[in-house]
């Protein structure tokens, strides 16, 4: 029992181990390290040793000591004997291990006699291997859009795997990309349509839904139950089964290649949304409130804005920054909605730029870098209103 | 008075929801209703112009003839295919300014030349002059003369309007457009991307469900393929994928995991030899459906994680007592409790991803096996330029989620009855 306990967390540790040194290898190699195989045996071998051994040893040696005399080892074998690597990588190397021994401290002969060892040990490592795996393949594609934006054509084709930001040049090189968007692509001019674009659709948007959602939320009206499961039929209705007509519609009207055109359009796919929303906190507003101003002989406006509004300024503000980053993010319509560069939206432009086969891939980044760091901005900054909104059911996508 | 007070409530309801039922009567039901009416007819993008009536006003002074002035009004029809009828012209001169032999077509009253142009056929062209006389032999300003543009004005068919309808369009659909591949791509784009995303969705959620240093940081790192734009995300893993000078690639080759780059998004088949079964993989779907995964696992695992922080800890302390491994835990306790979660988000991640035009139109632009019937109906209406058809395959599209919402809404009607 104990020997077959030992052998499977030995080699799940040696597993874990491994694949962190190999994700430290891929960074490695992308920082412009010339690295041709990962030595996955020795690698496995070592840390099935150590996590063997330290079994035995346990608490008989300072875990300080037994951690720098197993770095020192694997450093030595991995790092200098097999392939000589500069002094970066191995204190890298050397975290991990600690990460690594730290892990294992909490594993002895008492717990593996534990009748679920094995599967402890393996869900606290998938877990940790789970967080560190996950992290790098979310964070890799915006980490590769930034560098690639503060690189030049010819350094992203002589070597693709250097993502290393070579900080010793000019700030007008290392920024140059950003430059050359904003003065000949004309990027200046996208973001403020961008920006108003949104900013108009969150405007509109809230006078429409604030008293819709209201109404739903609150008074008593013929077909007020129709509505509310219409809003939820709606919000699942897809924008591309209404581009076809509204794109005759908008043409024969001179509404495409608008800013109002993408106005209406964007507060018409928001507003089922918004209302589903609104009416859902309005409702945790407690009704005494309003009784009370209905004695006082307030109408329902005043009712809206004197008490409603204060009170729900968390909802709106969330609703807000939802619908923001909607029509921000906002592709189909603007696509078929302008071809005219003069009315472009961020987004579009970005598309209409790679549409250029000739156009550098590091402009298309840096286009891509601005377009990307307002929405993530609001989203790390607001996080706490927006995840509730969002397990509300809100957000389409 | 509480009848009186219900029916001023009646009437402020349908006043604060009125213009909200109208925009969106507007913009979703109405064009979802359109799609219907233009399924039925043939129309190209071309047809869908209004012909107008057209003018460019040229001035001309005339040599040895001070006090003369030409004016030349290059008339046209903007259409080449539709005819215009009854074409009106209106054109303001100064006051000092008559006409001399005026066209019999026109007449000249309070400063203003009038024209009844008739019929103008399509493609029609026309140079038109009238010759002016100034009556004080004042300097003429030409661009004074050029900024009163001419009036025109003209009936013309709107082909949307007329009442020809034809069966053609979904006869084309259904039986020409290799459309079982097309139902089954799409098929296989929805199916998978949302199966995917709720499996990745569960691992993460479970995962960050523990307690661990930097867990909020983490929740929100989740959250960032599905709140970044796509475009940008898109085109970062074009690059990404690049077969010629792709990280991915490069990264594989030199750790001599490839002999060759492969093309990721370009390539439609892979063969695949495993203990000897071959069989073809889809490759370019393969990839398209793992942006996806990407892109939408965050909603699961928001949703799963929401729900699992709701699950009562008493129950994981009573398993711990009964000595229950943490698989048993999972399987017996987790899991059924994020059973309801997990179908109503397979529904709506079903519906969503069965919609999805924007993915893969920007990955692939629906090449190399990847067409999905959204992405046909954008081909259909404005690489082919065949509007009709592009409501027919809208029209295949909402019917089917008609049918999914049935589903949808049935099981969201079971689980009301289940609390």
């Amino acid at each position: 029992m104990k020997i077959k306990n030992l052998l499977i967390y030995s080699i799940i540790s040696s597993f874990f181990l491994l694949s962190l040194i190999s994700i430290w290898k891929i960074l490695v190699t992308l920082q412009g390290l010339k690295l041709e195989n990962f030595n996955t045996q020795i690698i496995f071998i070592l840390g099935f040793l150590f996590s063997f051994l330290n079994i035995f040893i346990q608490e008989r040696l300072n875990f300080i000591v037994k951690f720098l005399f197993f770095a020192i080892i694997f450093v030595f074998v991995d790092g200098f004997l097999i392939s000589k690597l500069p002094i970066w990588y191995n204190i890298g190397i050397v975290f991990i291990l600690y990460f690594f021994a730290s892990k294992t401290k909490k594993y002895n002969s008492k717990f593996l006699n534990n009748e679920h060892s094995t599967q402890l040990i393996l869900f606290d490592f998938l877990t940790l291997f789970g967080i560190v795996l996950f992290s790098f393949v979310i964070l890799f594609p915006f980490y590769m859009m930034l560098v690639t934006s503060f690189k030049t054509q010819i350094a992203l084709l002589v070597n693709p795997l250097d993502f290393s930001i070579d900080f010793n040049q000019d700030l007008k090189d290392l920024f140059k990309s950003y430059f050359v968007i904003f003065t000949s692509y004309n990027f200046g001019k996208y973001i403020l349509t961008s920006t108003i674009v949104s900013l108009g659709t969150v405007f509109i948007t809230l006078i429409f839904s604030i008293p819709a959602a209201y109404a739903i939320a609150r008074l008593n009206f013929f077909g007020k139950t129709f509505m509310s499961t219409s809003i939820l039929i709606i919000y699942m209705f897809p924008a591309i089964v209404l581009v076809i007509p509204l794109y005759t519609v908008f043409s024969q009207l001179g509404l495409r290649n608008s800013i109002s055109g993408l106005l209406i359009v964007y507060t018409a796919t928001t507003l089922p949304v918004a209302i589903y929303m609104l009416q859902g906190y309005f409702k945790s507003i407690p009704k005494e409130l309003e009784e009370a101003a209905i004695l006082d002989k307030l109408s329902w406006f005043g009712i809206i804005i004197k008490i409603i509004l204060p009170l729900s300024i968390p909802a709106i503000s969330s609703v807000a920054l939802y619908v923001f980053m909607i029509a921000w993010n906002e592709f189909l319509f603007s696509l078929m909605f302008l071809d005219n560069p003069n009315s472009f939206t961020l987004s579009r432009a970005i598309q209409y730029l790679s549409g250029d086969a000739e156009t550098p891939r590091q402009y298309l980044m840096a286009g891509s870098v601005i377009v990307t760091l307002p929405v993530l901005f609001i989203f790390v900054y607001f996080e706490k209103y927006l995840v509730s909104g969002l397990t509300a059911g809100s957000v389409k996508g | 008075m509480e009848q009186k007070l219900s029916k001023t409530e009646k009437k402020t309801a349908y006043i604060l929801t009125l213009p909200a039922v109208c925009l969106v009567f507007a913009i979703i039901l109405f064009p979802i209703f359109a799609n219907i009416w233009i399924s039925f007819k043939e129309v190209q993008l071309k047809d869908i112009r209004i012909p107008e009536p057209r003018a460019k006003e040229i001035v001309k002074t005339i040599p040895d003839e001070q006090n003369k002035i030409k004016i030349v009004y290059k008339l046209r029809n903007s259409s080449l295919l539709q005819e215009i009828r009854n074409v009106k012209f209106e054109d303001k001169f100064p006051d000092n300014f008559k006409p001399i032999n005026l066209h019999e077509r026109c007449n000249f009253k309070k400063n203003k030349v009038k024209c009844d142009f008739g019929n103008w056929p399509a493609k029609y062209r026309e140079n038109f002059e009238i010759i002016f006389e100034i009556k004080d032999s004042a300097k003429i300003d030409k661009k004074d003369l050029k900024s009163s543009k001419p009036r025109l004005s003209g009936d013309s068919d709107n082909i949307l309007l007329n009442t020809n309808f034809t069966l053609k369009n979904f006869k084309k659909v259904i039986f020409e457009n290799e459309f079982i591949d097309l139902l089954l791509t799409t098929f296989y784009y929805t199916f998978f991307g949302t199966v995917g995303s709720i499996v990745f969705g569960i691992l993460t959620a479970q995962m960050v469900n523990q307690k661990f240093y930097g867990r909020t940081f983490m929740r929100s790192v989740l959250l960032f393929p599905y709140v970044a734009p796509v475009v940008a995300l898109a085109y970062t893993w074009e690059l990404l994928l690049d077969p010629n000078s792709g990280t991915l690639n490069s990264l594989l080759v030199n750790f001599q995991i490839l002999d060759t780059p492969i093309n990721l998004l370009g390539q439609k088949y892979l063969d695949i030899n495993i203990l000897g079964f071959s069989f073809k993989l889809r490759l370019a779907l393969t990839t398209v459906i793992i942006f996806e995964i990407w892109r939408y696992f965050p909603l699961a695992f928001l949703f799963i994680l929401a729900r699992l922080q709701a699950v009562p800890k008493d129950l994981y302390e009573a398993a711990d007592v009964d000595g229950a491994s943490p698989f048993q835990k999972f399987f017996k306790i987790t899991l059924p409790q994020i059973t309801a979660v997990i179908s109503i988000l397979f529904m709506i991640r079903f519906i969503w991803n069965f919609n999805k035009f924007e993915d893969v139109f920007l990955l692939t632009g629906g090449a190399s096996g990847t067409r999905t019937l959204p992405i046909n109906v954008y081909q259909q209406g404005f690489a082919i330029s065949d509007i009709g058809m592009g409501s027919a395959v809208s029209i295949v599209i909402v019917l089917l989620l008609l049918l999914f919402m049935f589903f949808y809404f049935k099981l969201l009607g079971k689980r009301a009855d289940e609390n």
